[in-house]
């Protein structure tokens, strides 16, 4: 150990990002001064990523119950739900934005490896990715360069590693300028029964690595996360960390193999903070300690120290407890992978981390005092309303000029050039989302991405949602709306809900206005999950997502949700199919534009509530959207979304290149608040004639209001006599508008 | 007919590949790119993915794994010898296929639907294929213009060597259709000897009505109902 | 005055290069065992006008820093061919 004169004082603490009154605490606790490899593995595991000691006090009110869950919230890497049939399914969804800031395309790249480890590390194959990706000005070059660059990253890693991406969100908010979001999202699916755990026990057990070496990359990568994006970042430059999608592909069918041996005790894949994080959430969670020999780790540099060594965030590593005896098991299944698989230390029972290298103990830390829900600090902060939240609130639907009639034409059109709405074939096209022949919307688009499981007749359906403009306007309802969204694309997909997995990212938390967005979104996504019954079972925080001089992004709380499709033929597909099928409108038409895209964008008003919502109707319209298609009485729905109405029937035109004819006049609602408001709760649906009186009769049955529009006709969209726009030309702008102003 | 599927370290398209020969009721083994063996396999696919990481050059490294060996031997022998994607890239670092696959056009990774046209009904990979149809199938690579010398396609062309021209979806066989910048549109051909076959789009990923698409099936029932 | 600028743009030393890396393993499993590391990068070559040596030597090293090598993971350096 180091000498009493060379101990780091409280200053070092505090550039390492630790507060005095941490610093005292870890002299408490280690009943003595620690040295600086142990204050760093403070710094890193006490980091907002590792401990969620700003967030944990109101995560902890989000439910995670129902009889699904093989794995709850924080209990593992990523949520494990029942889904039937002996098969369960491992998702979740984590930011990678601060270093995607940085170096969007190895940002990006390594998120996408990031959460697929934490899939397989459970014993999951992973079948599908989605990503939820939100940038700034798209007019900016930077921009430009950071959507390439993260696009390029996802595409080049998860193509590679050969898992489809099937599909996600790309908003631009000039509020993302700076600090772009890239959240992204991957399920598996396993065997009841034959999941690993991440946990450690059983004294004389060995401690293997395995994977990639370690290098000096992303070296306090996790005290990074949880700092502003300010001048000085660009001093740490170094901390950028390089995916290789090939070891990815290789850790993937290794650990796979190894599982299934059989002789695996537990196993973490290694993320923020590197080996220290794994080792004692692993040996926390198991209550044993480790002896761990960092000379025995293989590394890509010579002379690492200590703290780099266990704090290196290289990436595709995963540490590995395996059953005494059974060492030449997992190294042969390593080395027919060709990968490093290497003994380290052994499993001990005093709950203590001892580190050694060359032969000297270099740390030696108590594992629980280092992790959530043990010793790691918990702080419940101060907040307070924002003053924009009232001026919102103010918003008078009456100070905006409506649209005319004969203007409808024009609003579409903008609305199909606007880079939110336009379609995201850009971005999609770089991604393989045809691998695993499993992906059920290549030929049959629906609201939310359809996934075949092998082996069984089951989809799971899953979609990830969040429009951040609600959340910011309102960031209880906006959140709750988040959730509805995601439960209602999958209803109207086949599906049926069953859980969600979140992706917090939020501004500066020591900031009261922006902790108050936090909490009032926790307090939305509990309300909403309690209707749907979609427990949480996991995710991620993500703070700090501002710049100094821009203040904080929109709240945006990205939901991902999983849902089950027992039967084929039980897919909901958006696309109209034929001609003469009637069209409806299934919800209440409400004098609402409150932050719509139409609002927001045409209209250039920034400041209002967010749309209308209320969640106990919305339980009923999709409730009604589910018996209506288990009784077949569905050809298509389509949820209404971002520019509303309008935009879900030429979205639903697309595909079939099949235009609508229709009548609506002597509106109870402004022609704004008709065509393109936003308010929740409505869907889109097409139906045989034939099937007229049921159809009605099972919404009146339920009270669930619904609206006849007119039919499939033609090759226009027809409104009122009137064609506004062939559907054709606006598919034209629809499908080229992304790709114009980028290669601009 | 037993089937072989090569493995190398980064395959990925191995799982779908046996997926689809077992539905057609025929064995498919894998065959790990360490072992020598093809284990009495009549065909031999190498399937999509990015063979070690498609570092270097596509299918640069993969063309020299031991089993490569023997795969080449069997080919030479007149053995059945199939490329989908990455496997065609490795073929053509083997030799095994004329010309290079470069870069697409559009310098990125492209995946998407499109539409194929056989150019000869004279080969195993299509005798059994509607020369007027245009068949959907999924492409998914990034690296998939074909190109050969002048020579070369005059070659292919006196020899019925082109199996498939990307088109659009009515058939028409043009720069429009054309995908990733392939010469005159190429998308697949065989050897001279009419036993290697190489096709940059993914058959076995148009092959479950669960999908809503079945043409690439069609292609594959092609070798198998011969 | 007429330059060449022979410029090499490399993965910097700390960081992971896992197209070298892959290129090693090929290399030994073709039984060149010989070779301890391998590392790929970039060659460029620019011809450029520059008033002096000094003038294009700032020319170079400006285009590579802010096109030719992503300094946040690459390194590069260049000599000078006067024409």
């Amino acid at each position: 150990m180091e000498s009493i004169e060379s101990l780091p004082t409280v200053d070092t603490a505090k550039k390492l990002g630790l507060l005095p009154e941490e610093f005292d605490k870890i002299q408490e606790i280690l009943g003595r001064k620690p040295n600086f490899t142990e204050l760093s593995i403070f710094s890193v595991m006490w980091s907002e990523h590792c401990s969620y000691k700003n967030s944990i006090v109101w995560l902890k009110t989000l439910p995670k119950d129902s009889p699904r869950m093989l794995a709850k919230a924080g209990e593992e890497n990523a949520g494990l739900v029942d889904i039937g049939s002996g098969l369960a399914c491992a998702f979740k969804i984590e930011s990678h934005n601060h270093p995607s800031a940085l170096e969007p395309y190895q940002g990006a790249a390594t998120g996408v490896g990031g959460i697929n480890r934490d899939i397989f590390t459970m014993g999951a194959r992973p079948i599908a990715q989605l990503n939820s990706l939100r940038f700034g000005n798209i007019n900016l070059p930077r921009t430009k360069w950071l959507v390439k660059g993260v696009v390029k990253g996802i595409g080049d890693y998860g193509n590679a590693f050969g898992i489809p991406t099937v599909g996600g969100e790309v908003f631009f908010d000039d509020c993302y300028t700076v600090n772009p979001l890239v959240n992204a999202f991957s399920a598996g699916i396993l065997k009841v029964g034959k999941q690993a755990s991440a946990i450690s026990y059983g004294v004389g057990n060995p401690v293997f690595i395995v994977g990639s070496a370690t290098g000096k990359d992303g070296i306090g990568g996790a005290s990074f996360a949880s700092e502003d994006i300010s001048e000085k970042s660009t001093e740490k430059l170094p901390a950028v960390q390089v995916g290789d999608p090939f070891q990815e592909k290789l850790l993937l069918e290794a650990t796979l193999e190894i599982i299934e041996s059989g002789c695996v005790i537990g196993i973490q894949d290694m993320g923020a903070a590197g080996i220290i994080c794994s080792t004692s959430e692993m040996s926390a969670k198991g209550e044993h300690g480790m002896e761990i020999d960092l000379s025995k780790v293989p590394t890509r540099q010579a002379n690492m120290k200590p703290f780099e060594i266990l704090l290196s965030e290289s990436q595709e590593r995963m540490l590995i407890v395996v059953e005494q005896g059974k060492e030449e098991i997992a190294k042969d299944i390593f080395d027919k992978w060709d990968l490093n698989c290497e003994q380290i230390g052994v499993v001990t029972d005093s709950k203590r981390l001892r580190f050694y290298q060359n032969g000297e103990l270099v740390a030696d830390v108590p594992a629980d005092d280092l992790v959530l829900g043990g010793g790691a600090p918990v702080y419940h902060r101060e907040y307070k309303e924002p003053a924009y939240f009232k001026k919102y609130q103010e918003f008078d639907i009456n100070s905006v000029k409506d649209v005319e009639e004969k203007d409808l034409g024009k609003v579409l059109n903008f609305l199909m050039n606007h880079p939110n709405i336009a379609s995201k074939k850009w971005v999609a096209q770089q991604y393989d989302s045809t691998i695993g022949r499993a992906n059920r919307n290549t030929n049959a688009p629906s609201d939310a991405a359809v996934v075949k499981v092998h082996g069984s007749d089951k989809s799971i359906v899953i979609t990830v949602d969040c429009n951040a403009r609600y959340v910011q306007a309102n960031p209880e309802e906006g959140c709750a709306i988040a959730v509805a969204e995601a439960a209602r694309n999958i209803v109207c997909s086949g599906g049926v809900p069953v859980a969600i997995t979140n992706c917090l990212n939020f501004g500066n938390p020591y900031i009261p206005e922006v902790y108050w967005q936090f909490v009032g979104a926790i307090k939305g996504m509990k309300k909403a999950c309690e209707a749907f019954e979609t427990p949480v079972t996991g995710g991620n925080v993500s703070f700090y997502n501002q710049s100094s001089d821009e203040g904080p992004v929109f709240p945006t709380p990205t939901i991902g949700m999983l849902g089950i499709l027992e039967q084929p033929e039980l897919k909901l597909g958006l696309d109209f199919k034929a001609e003469g099928d009637l069209i409806y409108l299934v919800g209440k038409s409400v004098n609402d534009i409150a932050s719509s895209e139409y609002l927001y964008s045409y209209q250039k008003v920034k400041e209002s509530p967010s749309p209308a919502f209320d969640l106990a109707y919305e339980q009923l319209v999709q409730k009604a959207i589910a018996q209506l298609n288990i009784e077949r009485l569905l050809v298509s729905a389509h949820d209404l979304a971002d520019g509303g109405l309008m935009v879900a029937l030429v979205e639903s035109a697309f595909p079939g290149q099949l235009g609508f004819d229709i009548a609506a006049t002597n509106l109870s609602v402004r022609n704004d608040a008709f065509w393109f408001g936003e308010a929740q709760s409505r869907v889109l649906v097409s139906v045989k004639p034939e099937n007229k009186d049921k159809f009605e009769a099972i919404l009146n049955g339920l009270k669930v209001d619904s609206q006849y529009l007119g039919t499939v006709k033609g090759a226009d969209a027809k409104i009122n006599g009137n064609v506004i726009s062939s559907i054709k030309d606006a598919y034209i702008s629809y499908d080229t508008a992304l790709e114009k102003i980028i290669n601009n | 007919m037993k089937f072989g599927v090569v493995v190398f370290p980064g395959s990925n398209c191995d799982d779908d590949t046996v997926g689809v020969i077992e539905s057609l009721g025929h064995q498919a083994v894998k065959l790990w790119h360490k072992q020598t063996s093809l284990e009495n396999c009549d065909f031999i696919i190498v399937p999509g993915g990015f063979s070690y990481g498609d570092y270097l050059r596509s299918g640069a490294i993969a063309r020299f794994s031991p089993i490569m060996e023997n795969v080449i031997k069997h080919a030479n022998e007149g053995g059945y010898l199939m490329g989908i994607c990455n496997g065609f890239q490795v073929l053509v670092e083997a030799h095994l296929l004329p010309g290079v696959l470069l870069r697409n056009n559009s310098q990125k990774f492209i995946s998407k639907n499109i539409y194929l046209k056989t150019g000869t009904q004279n080969s195993l990979l299509t005798q059994a294929l509607d020369a007027n149809k245009a068949y959907k199938v999924p492409i998914a690579h990034a690296e998939g213009r074909y190109f050969a010398d002048e020579k070369t396609i005059q070659t292919l062309k006196d020899n019925d060597q082109i199996l498939f021209y990307y088109c659009d979806e009515n058939g028409n066989i043009n720069e429009n259709s054309n995908p990733n910048g392939s010469l005159e549109n190429i998308a697949g051909i065989c050897n001279a000897q009419r036993n290697v076959f190489g096709m940059m789009p993914h058959p076995e990923r148009a092959a479950d009505i669960a999908l809503n698409n079945v043409d690439g099936l069609e292609i594959l029932k092609s070798i198998v109902n011969c | 005055m007429k330059f060449l600028a022979e410029i090499n743009v490399m993965p910097q030393k700390e960081i992971l290069d896992p197209q070298g890396k892959a290129v090693k393993i090929g290399l030994q499993n073709l039984g060149i065992n010989q070779v301890s590391d391998a590392r790929i990068g970039k060659h460029i070559q620019l011809q450029l006008e520059a008033g002096s040596e000094a003038e294009a030597n700032q020319i170079v090293t400006d285009a590579c820093k802010k096109l030719l090598a992503n300094i946040i993971m690459e390194e590069f350096e260049f000599k000078l061919i006067q024409l």
